[in-house]
C-alpha cells in the first residue's frame, strides 16, 4: 500500500556534491514552508568539495516536529553512486523518484515501493545547449515535478525563484520555464497528486527559517563584538562569515566608509584566541568561532584568560571527534573539553542554545556575561544547529538594552576610589574591578599575568595569596550560576518519578519523544539545561526524581559526568541515553531507549513507575 | 641582583622632559634578573627612549611572552599597563589589543626562544600583517629562564656553556623580518646604548611593524668563549651600518649634511632621524640591498647592526582593515547594535 499522508512525511534528496542541487533542494523546503507547513531540513554531506554523495532530507510536519525523524518516505535519487543504498532505505509503501534517462535494470528496484521515473537529463539535453544549464536546470525541473506529485503551490515556488534572483529577469524567466516543464511533464506522466502530499496550513506564523551559524554571527553583531579572530574549520566557518557579511552591511560608517569592526583570519587557533584575549583585555568585545580541534589548540590560552580574568567569547560549533573524527557530522562531544579547558584548576561557563533563535540570543548575551564575569564564555552549538536551516522564533532585540560592560573603572571612578586593587573582591561576589589600559595617567595601572599575584596584582609565589585567589575564582563561578540562562522545565501531564535532562540540538527530538512516550503511557518531566555551571534548579530537579535520563549526543555521557562531578549526584540515578553516530538524534531513538529502560526497571520491581 | 629600594627623592636639578616627567616616572619595579644581564640594559634603553620622546607612560601598553626577556616589562614603565602572556604568543595578544584600541603605543618584548622557536609563527604573522608596534627580541641565543638550552638563533657551531656544539643552523630574525615585509628593521646590541636608544625612538615613531633584534648576552648561560652572543664576541664582530640621531621637535632640518655620509629620513609623523652612514652607499630604503648586505657581511662573520631597513611609505593593520579612527573599545550599543527595526527586516528576509 502506498504511503498516504498529508503534511507528515520525509523527502530525501540524494545528490552529487557540487552539482548545484543545494539551492533547488532549499527551494523545495522553503516552498513547503511558504505553504504554512513546518519543515525541518538537514544536510548530510561529506568532507569534500565536489563529486562525493550528499543528501538533503526534508521533514515535513504539520505538527511542527523539528527534530530528525529517521526513515525516508520519498527518495529523490539523483546519484547513481548511492542508488542501491538509497533505494533500500525507503520505507515500505514509499516513493522513489528518479531520472530515467538511462535504463536501469529491473532488479535495481523494489516491489514494495512506488517508482516514479522521468527522463530529466534527456529533456534538459533536448532543451538546452549549454552544459552548465543542462545540469543546473535538471535540479529545478525535479522541483517542478515534485510540486505536481506533492500538490504544492506553484505560485509560491515561482515567487521564491523571483526573490532569489531579484532583478535578474532573464534568469527568473528561464527558471520559471524549467520549473513549469517539470510540473507539466509530471502531470502528463503520473496520476498527480500522490496520496502523500502537502496541504496549505497555517502553522508557520511569524517563524523564521535560518541556520544557527548565521544566527550566531548576527548575535555577535547585536551583542557588540568589534573584534573577530578566527581560523577556518567546518562546521564553524560560516559563523565568522555571517558576522562579516552582516558587519559589511550594518557596521560601516555611511560617511567615511570605515568599519566599526575588525576581522582577522588568524594563522591558527592559538593566534585566534590570543587576539581575542588581547582585544578583551583592552576593552573590546571579541570572539572566535571554531570547532573541537580548535578548542584543543586553545587550551593554554584559555587557562590564561581564566586566571588573568579576561573576557572572551567562543562559539564552539561541535562536530564528531576525536581528532579529525567526522568533520561534517554532528555531535555534542566537546562538553568536558570546554568545561575544564586548560591545565590546572579551571572551569568555564558554557551556554547551550537549542536552535538558531537561542543562538542569536545567547550569542549576544555571551558578551555581557564575558564582561560581567571577566572570563571566557563558550556558546556550545553543533553542526546540526549551525549548518542546517531551522524554523524557529524570530530574532528579538530591545532598543533600550544597554550592554553590560561589567565592573570597569573609569578615570573618574579611579579618582573617587579610596583603594583600588585589580583582584580585590569588593562586592563579595568574587568579581573584581578592572581598568582598560590608558584610562588614567597615574591610577588603575596593573600588570596582567598568568602567574600568581596578590589582590593588588603584585607578583607573588606565596601560598596564601595563591589559595585566596583560586578560592575567589571559585566564588565567582558560584556567582555565575545566578546570572547564566536558567534551565527550562516542562512538567509531564501526570506526576512522575522519571525525569529527563537534555540540552542543545537534542531539544526538538526530545519534546517529540516526550509526546510519544506520554501517548504510550510513560510520563517524563523534562529539564532543558541551558548553561553550565548548573543552578540549584538542576539539582532540585534531580532530587525530585527517582531516575533521570540524561540525553546527549556523545559516547561518554559528558554532561552526565559534569552533573555527577559538579553536583555530587549518585551515578545510579542518572541514566545515559546516548546517540553518537554523527547523525542528529531522533525522537524514535530517545523514546525507544527510555521505553526499554522503563521496561527493564518494571521487570525488576513492577510497582514503582508511572 | 639588587635588593635596595631606590630612594624616591627629587633633586631640583634633575632632568625633566616636555611633560615635566623625570626619568623616574618611566621606571618599573626593581629587576630580578641576574646582575649584568643584557636584558636590563635594554630596559634602560626603553625607559630612556620613552623619556626623551616625552611619552605619557599610561598611553603605552607593554606586552610580552615568557622568558627572562619577557619578564622585563615589569622592570620598566611602571605606569603602563603590562601583559605577560604565554610563551611565544605575545604577537597575537598584542595584535588583538591593538585592534581594540589603535591609540595606544604597543611595545612587544620577547626572547629568541619566545619568538624564533615556540612563537616563530606568531612572530612572522604579526610582522606580515603590519601591526603597529615596536617588537623587540632580546636575543641571547639561549633559553635563559630554563637554564641554558640552545635556542633557534644560536649560531651553527657555537658552543654551549657545557661545551656542546650546536649543529642546527640559526634563524636570523632580521633576515626573516625583511622577507616578511616588516617596514622597519633594525639590529642592535644591549651594550651599545647610543645606538639602541635612538633606534627604539625611531621604531616608536614608525607606523607599522617595527622590529628590533637586540643582541643581549646572557651572563649566566651564554657569555663564555665559543658563544657567538657573548659581550666579547659581539663587540669584536659588530659592524654598525649607521649612527642614528633622532631629531625631536619636528623642526625643519637646517644643517647641511654631506649626502655621501648622512641621510635624513622623515618619519611617518613628520619627525626626522639623521643617519650617519658608516658603510658606503648604504640606502636604508632599499630592501633587496639590505638583504644582500646582511647576507654578504654575515658570511664574512660580521654582525650587522643599526637601522637596516625602513620603508618609504608604511601603513598598518588598521589601514588594511579600514577600521574607523575611534578606538573600537570606546563603542557601545548605540554605535554597535543595528537596532530592532533592522532586525525586523532581517527576520522578514528569512521567511
Ligand atoms: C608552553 C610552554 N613551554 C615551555 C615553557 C618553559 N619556558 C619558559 S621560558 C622558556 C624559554 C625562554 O627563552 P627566551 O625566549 O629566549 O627567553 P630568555 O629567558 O632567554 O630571555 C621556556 C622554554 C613555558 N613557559 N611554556
Ligand atoms: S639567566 Fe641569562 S637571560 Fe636570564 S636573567 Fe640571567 S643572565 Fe639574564
Ligand atoms: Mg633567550
Amino acid at each position: 500500500m502506498p504511503i498516504e499522508s498529508i503534511n507528515d512525511f520525509v523527502v530525501r534528496f540524494a545528490n552529487v556534491n557540487g552539482s548545484g542541487s543545494a539551492s533547488a533542494n532549499q527551494l523545495f523546503a522553503k516552498s513547503v514552508m511558504r505553504m504554512g507547513v513546518p519543515v525541518a531540513p538537514r544536510n548530510i554531506f561529506p568532507s569534500n568539495i565536489q563529486g562525493l554523495p550528499t543528501w538533503y532530507e526534508v521533514r515535513i510536519s504539520e505538527a511542527g516536529h523539528r527534530g530528525a525523524r529517521g526513515g525516508t518516505d520519498m527518495m529523490v535519487a539523483m546519484n547513481p553512486q548511492t542508488w542501491d543504498k538509497d533505494v533500500a532505505s525507503i520505507e515500505p509503501g514509499g516513493y522513489l523518484f528518479y531520472d530515467s534517462s538511462r535504463p536501469i535494470q529491473d532488479s535495481k528496484f523494489r516491489e514494495d515501493i512506488v517508482v516514479l521515473g522521468l527522463p530529466l537529463t534527456n529533456i534538459c539535453n533536448r532543451e538546452f545547449t549549454d552544459p552548465r544549464q543542462r545540469n543546473l536546470f535538471k535540479n529545478v525541473m525535479y522541483v517542478g515535478a515534485l510540486a505536481a506529485l506533492l500538490d504544492m503551490d506553484m505560485a509560491e515556488i515561482e515567487k521564491l525563484i523571483a526573490e532569489q534572483f531579484r532583478a535578474k529577469e532573464k534568469l527568473i524567466a528561464s527558471n520559471h520555464k524549467v520549473l513549469r516543464m517539470g510540473y507539466d511533464i509530471a502531470r502528463e506522466t503520473f496520476q498527480c497528486p500522490l496520496p502523500m502530499r502537502v496541504r496549505r496550513a497555517d502553522r508557520v506564523g511569524d517563524m523564521i527559517f535560518v541556520d544557527g551559524n548565521t544566527a550566531g554571527g548576527l548575535g555577535a553583531v547585536y551583542g557588540g563584538a568589534t573584534v573577530c579572530a578566527w581560523y577556518p574549520i567546518t562546521p564553524s566557518t560560516s559563523l565568522a562569515e555571517a558576522y562579516e557579511r552582516y558587519c559589511a552591511r550594518l557596521r560601516v560608517d555611511p560617511d567615511t566608509k570605515k568599519k566599526k569592526y575588525a576581522i582577522v583570519q588568524a594563522e591558527d587557533e592559538l593566534a585566534s584566541i590570543g587576539m581575542v584575549i588581547g582585544a578583551g583585555w583592552n576593552g573590546s568585545r571579541a570572539f572566535t568561532a571554531t570547532s573541537g580541534p580548535g578548542i584543543s589548540l586553545m587550551q593554554e590560552f584559555l587557562g590564561l584568560a581564566y586566571f588573568a580574568e579576561i573576557p572572551a567569547v567562543l562559539f564552539d560549533v561541535q562536530r564528531g571527534g576525536p581528532s579529525t573524527g567526522m568533520p561534517t557530522r554532528t555531535q555534542q562531544s566537546d562538553i568536558l573539553l570546554a568545561a575544564y579547558a586548560s591545565h590546572g584548576d579551571t572551569k568555564h561557563v558554557l551556554l547551550f542554545p537549542e536552535d538558531p533563535h537561542e543562538t542569536f540570543e545567547m550569542g549576544a548575551q555571551a558578551f555581557d556575561l564575558a564582561d560581567r564575569l571577566q572570563t571566557p564564555i563558550f556558546v556550545m552549538i553543533d553542526l546540526d544547529i549551525g549548518m542546517n536551516q531551522h524554523l524557529c522564533k524570530p530574532f528579538k532585540w530591545d532598543d533600550t538594552r544597554a550592554y553590560d560592560r561589567g565592573k570597569v573603572m573609569s578615570a573618574a571612578d579611579l579618582d573617587a576610589a579610596k583603594d583600588w586593587g585589580r583582584y580585590l573582591d569588593v562586592d563579595g561576589d568574587g568579581i573584581p574591578y578592572r581598568t582598560y589600559p590608558g584610562t588614567h595617567p597615574t591610577k588603575g595601572v596593573y600588570f596582567t599575568r598568568g602567574t600568581s599575584r596578590d589582590r593588588y596584582a603584585r607578583y607573588t609565589e606565596e601560598a596564601a595569596p595563591y589559595v585566596d585567589n583560586m578560592e575567589r575564582l571559585l566564588h565567582k563561578f558560584e556567582t555565575a550560576k545566578t546570572i547564566v540562562p536558567q534551565p527550562v522545565l516542562t512538567k509531564a501531564a501526570k506526576p512522575t518519578r522519571l525525569g529527563v535532562i537534555y540540552y542543545g540540538s537534542t531539544a526538538p527530538s526530545m519534546s517529540e519523544a516526550a509526546d510519544k512516550l506520554a501517548a504510550e503511557g510513560t510520563h517524563v518531566d523534562l529539564l532543558r539545561v541551558r548553561a553550565f555551571p548548573f543552578s540549584s534548579e538542576v539539582t532540585d530537579f534531580i532530587a525530585a526524581h527517582e531516575q533521570v535520563f540524561v540525553v546527549e549526543q556523545n559516547r561518554d555521557a559528558q554532561l552526565r559526568t559534569l552533573l555527577m562531578a559538579e553536583c555530587s549526584i549518585d551515578p545510579a540515578q542518572l541514566v545515559p541515553v546516548l546517540n553518537f553516530d554523527g547523525n542528529p538524534i531522533t525522537a524514535r531513538f530517545i523514546s525507544k531507549a527510555i521505553t526499554d529502560h522503563v521496561a527493564r526497571m518494571q521487570a525488576r520491581s513492577p510497582k514503582v513507575l508511572s | 641582583m639588587s635588593y635596595l629600594a631606590k630612594p624616591k627623592f627629587h633633586h631640583p636639578a634633575i632632568e625633566t622632559n616636555d611633560l615635566g616627567f623625570t626619568h623616574r616616572d618611566y621606571e618599573g619595579s626593581i629587576s630580578t634578573l641576574c646582575a649584568g644581564c643584557g636584558h636590563d640594559s635594554i630596559s634602560s634603553a626603553v625607559m630612556r627612549a620613552c623619556f626623551e620622546l616625552s611619552l605619557p607612560p599610561h598611553r603605552i601598553a607593554k606586552l610580552s611572552g615568557i622568558g627572562c626577556s619577557s619578564k622585563t616589562p615589569t622592570y620598566f614603565l611602571g605606569q603602563s599597563h603590562g601583559f605577560n602572556s604565554v610563551h611565544g604568543r605575545m604577537p597575537s595578544v598584542l595584535t588583538g589589543a591593538n585592534l581594540a584600541n589603535r591609540d595606544l603605543i604597543y611595545l612587544g618584548v620577547s626572547g629568541d626562544g619566545d619568538s624564533a622557536s615556540i612563537g616563530f609563527g606568531q612572530f612572522a604573522h604579526s610582522i606580515r600583517r603590519g601591526v603597529n608596534m615596536v617588537y623587540i627580541v632580546e636575543n641571547n641565543g639561549v633559553y635563559g629562564l630554563t637554564k641554558g638550552q640552545f635556542s633557534a638563533t644560536s649560531d651553527q657551531g657555537s658552543k654551549s656553556k657545557r661545551g656542546v656544539v650546536n649543529t642546527d643552523s640559526a634563524i636570523d630574525l632580521v633576515a626573516t623580518a625583511l622577507q616578511l615585509g616588516a617596514t622597519f628593521v633594525a639590529r642592535s646590541f644591549s651594550g651599545d646604548k647610543t645606538q639602541l636608544v635612538p633606534l627604539i625612538k625611531a621604531a616608536i615613531e614608525h607606523r607599522g611593524a617595527a622590529f628590533i633584534d637586540c643582541i643581549s648576552p646572557c651572563v649566566a648561560f651564554n657569555n663564555h668563549e665559543g658563544s657567538t652572543k657573548s659581550f666579547d664576541y659581539v663587540r669584536d664582530h659588530n659592524a654598525a651600518l649607521n649612527r642614528l640621531d633622532f631629531i625631536t621637535g619636528r623642526e625643519p632640518i637646517t644643517a647641511e649634511y654631506d649626502p655621501g655620509t648622512t641621510q635624513v629620513v622623515r618619519m611617518h609623523d613628520g619627525s626626522m632621524i639623521r643617519l650617519a652612514k658608516l658603510g658606503a652607499d648604504y640606502d636604508v630604503h632599499d630592501r633587496i640591498a639590505a638583504m644582500n648586505n646582511l647576507h654578504t657581511r654575515q658570511a664574512d662573520g660580521e654582525i650587522v647592526t643599526g637601522l637596516i631597513y625602513m620603508a618609504d611609505e608604511s601603513s598598518d593593520l588598521h589601514d588594511h582593515l579600514g577600521t574607523i579612527n575611534q578606538p573600537l573599545n570606546e563603542l557601545n550599543a548605540p554605535e554597535l547594535s543595528p537596532g530592532a527595526k533592522t532586525l525586523e527586516s532581517i527576520n522578514a528576509a528569512l521567511r
